[in-house]
């Protein structure tokens, strides 16, 4: 109790201290309606991605008899992870701390309240920031999903994630985002937020997509693969439902890097821009390649094109050109194609939805992207609007991308392992192969998906 | 009175059932059906993999019709779900004893 009492007071006396050192580069934190009328709005698009987006998305790419299952794994977060980030997982993300961690002084989101947090968004309350980030914390582990579907067991899947979001997602997140993390590439009060590898992430690629994406990939080699993988039918059992889910992500990801400008100014426009204009460029990207090298465009890659254009855009939403980001969807779309197809088959491992072809390798290149695509005119605030990327003359920042790139794929790769190693020596990881032939629905939740039956009622 | 069984192109069911009721055949079964026979199925692939499917979605109607009906019944099949190309389909006669109306227990050709 006592070491805890000492850092909340430190944290006290730091925060006394705090208005005085922003007002000198930032102006007095006064709440704007219209920046929070769009970030709750941008919050509730985030939630919209997991469910029904990603629900949809996975669920209709899975057979049959695991319909329901694979949806609830994506509900699941939106029900536990709000409750582990009002807890704990909101201090150990956001309130300061070291460089690689933050505090235990806002457990129970203590001290969050409706006034602004000048460092993370001054015009709006800390309590809708919180909120927000709070939607990002949801959909992250819900990707993970797409690696070890239809063999999970429920409570391997819950336990997994609860480990995940506390060992991966808050060091990761406070390293970006945080106050003193080790990436942070905020320019408000310089030296005090910044971190030491400034690795440009606007929306998440590190935090959300690669950390999720090689998790996934940790998950799909360490579980193995499903039962008659590959000789087996496993089509989709609807394409459908993965056209609505894709479609309905397209759609939220507008709050989700748009949102990440934190304000409803020009740099949300730009973010809004960028987002759309990836999406697009890379479903025509995936099309193409896949038109070409098949005969035949299928809906199917056209979503999931778009889809890794919007994952590798992320990053670098908030600081390129729309000409760029159009660049970046088509390349991401045609190298997304290359790592689902191709790559997968010749390693043979089961990410059965392609959440590591899609997010880490979407992630990674988006990433690497953003260093090279870069414009200060785009998003001055970062070195006062001295170059910023590899085309303007600043090659010094893809460095520090690559250094955000293998910081998140290390401690993915460590976090994911350790977990899945305490989970499968403890409650286990996959289902028996009896219920994986039932499949999840009935033999994890006691229901269907789909009533077939010709009864008459 | 004889029992037909004709697997079919689903795209063929209307015209094929038109033609049957305007010859007076009285009642039938139809049911969504899968299956092959000479016909190849073809692939499908998703995000690169590829799936040979060979069981294609066919229909299959059954009905009973008197003696008398049964050849003008098949010309009628055959003249409306053909196509000239592989799939078209097959039918299949067989003979039946007898047939009972449950409402009345009327037998025979009365009860179809």
């Amino acid at each position: 109790m006592k070491p805890f009492c000492c850092s909340r007071l430190l944290v006290l006396a730091t925060l006394s201290l705090l208005p005085a050192a922003a007002h000198a580069q930032s102006p007095a934190p006064v709440i704007n309606n219209g920046d929070n009328a769009w970030m709750l709005t941008s919050a509730a698009l985030v939630l919209l991605m997991t469910g029904p987006g990603l629900a949809l998305f996975y669920s209709g790419l899975v057979r049959r008899k695991n319909v329901l299952g694979t949806m609830m794994q994506s509900f699941a977060m939106m029900a536990v992870v709000t409750l582990l980030w009002a807890f704990v997982v909101w201090s150990l993300a956001f309130s300061s701390g070291n460089a690689f961690l933050g505090g235990l002084h806002q457990v129970f989101l203590h001290h969050v309240g409706l006034a602004p947090d000048p460092f993370y968004s001054p015009t709006i309350p800390a309590q809708t920031f919180m909120v927000y980030q709070l939607m990002f914390a949801i959909i992250t582990p819900a990707l993970i999903a797409g690696a070890f579907a239809e063999r999970m067991k429920f409570s391997a899947m819950l336990l997994f994630n609860t480990l995940w979001v506390f060992l991966v997602y808050a060091p990761m997140a406070h390293m970006v985002w945080g106050k003193g993390g080790l990436l942070n590439f905020s320019a408000i009060g310089m030296g005090r937020l910044g971190g030491f590898f400034p690795s440009l992430d606007f929306a998440g690629g590190t935090v959300v997509h690669i950390t999720s994406g090689v998790s996934a990939l940790v998950c799909a080699l360490y579980i193995g693969k499903r039962v008659g993988y590959p000789q087996r039918d496993m089509r989709p059992h609807s394409v459908v439902l993965s056209f609505i889910g894709a479609c309905l992500l397209w759609v939220g990801w507008f709050g989700f890097n748009a949102g990440s400008a934190l304000s409803a100014g020009t740099l949300a426009t730009s973010a809004f821009v960028n987002t759309h204009f990836a999406a697009a460029a890379a479903a025509v990207g995936w099309s193409a390649v896949e038109w070409f090298k098949r005969g035949k465009a299928s809906a199917l890659g056209a979503i999931s094109g778009s889809v890794a254009g919007l994952v590798a855009i992320t990053p670098a939403s908030g600081f390129v050109t729309p000409m760029s980001s159009i660049w970046i969807g088509l390349i991401a779309g045609a190298f997304c194609f290359f790592m689902v197809t191709t790559v997968k088959n010749l390693f043979t491992y089961d990410d059965s939805l392609d959440a590591f072809g899609v997010h880490g390798a979407g992630g990674t290149i988006g990433a690497i992207l953003t260093g090279v695509f870069a414009c200060s005119a785009i998003n001055p605030t970062y070195r006062n609007g001295l170059p910023t990327g590899l085309f303007e003359g600043y090659p010094k920042q893809l460095l520090y991308q690559f250094a955000g790139v293998a910081i998140a794929w290390t401690i993915a790769i460590l976090g994911t392992l350790l977990i899945l190693f305490v989970v499968d020596k403890t409650v286990g990881l996959r289902l028996s192969a009896e219920d994986e032939e039932t499949g999840l629905d009935l033999s994890q939740h006691g229901e269907e998906g789909y009533e077939f039956d010709m009864d008459v009622r | 009175m004889q029992k037909i069984e004709a697997i079919i192109q689903p795209s063929k069911l209307d015209a094929v059932k038109d033609a049957l009721i305007e010859l007076g055949v009285q009642g039938m079964t139809i049911l969504e059906a899968r299956g092959h026979g000479r016909q190849k199925g073809h692939t499908e692939t998703y995000r690169g993999r590829e799936y040979s499917v060979d069981l294609l979605p066919k229909i299959k109607l059954e009905m009973v019709v008197t003696d008398e009906l049964l050849d003008s019944v098949i010309a009628a099949i055959c003249s409306t779900a053909r196509s000239g190309k592989i799939g078209d389909g097959k039918i299949f006669v067989s003979r039946i004893d007898n047939a009972i109306r449950i409402r009345n227990d009327e037998r025979g050709d009365l009860a179809i």
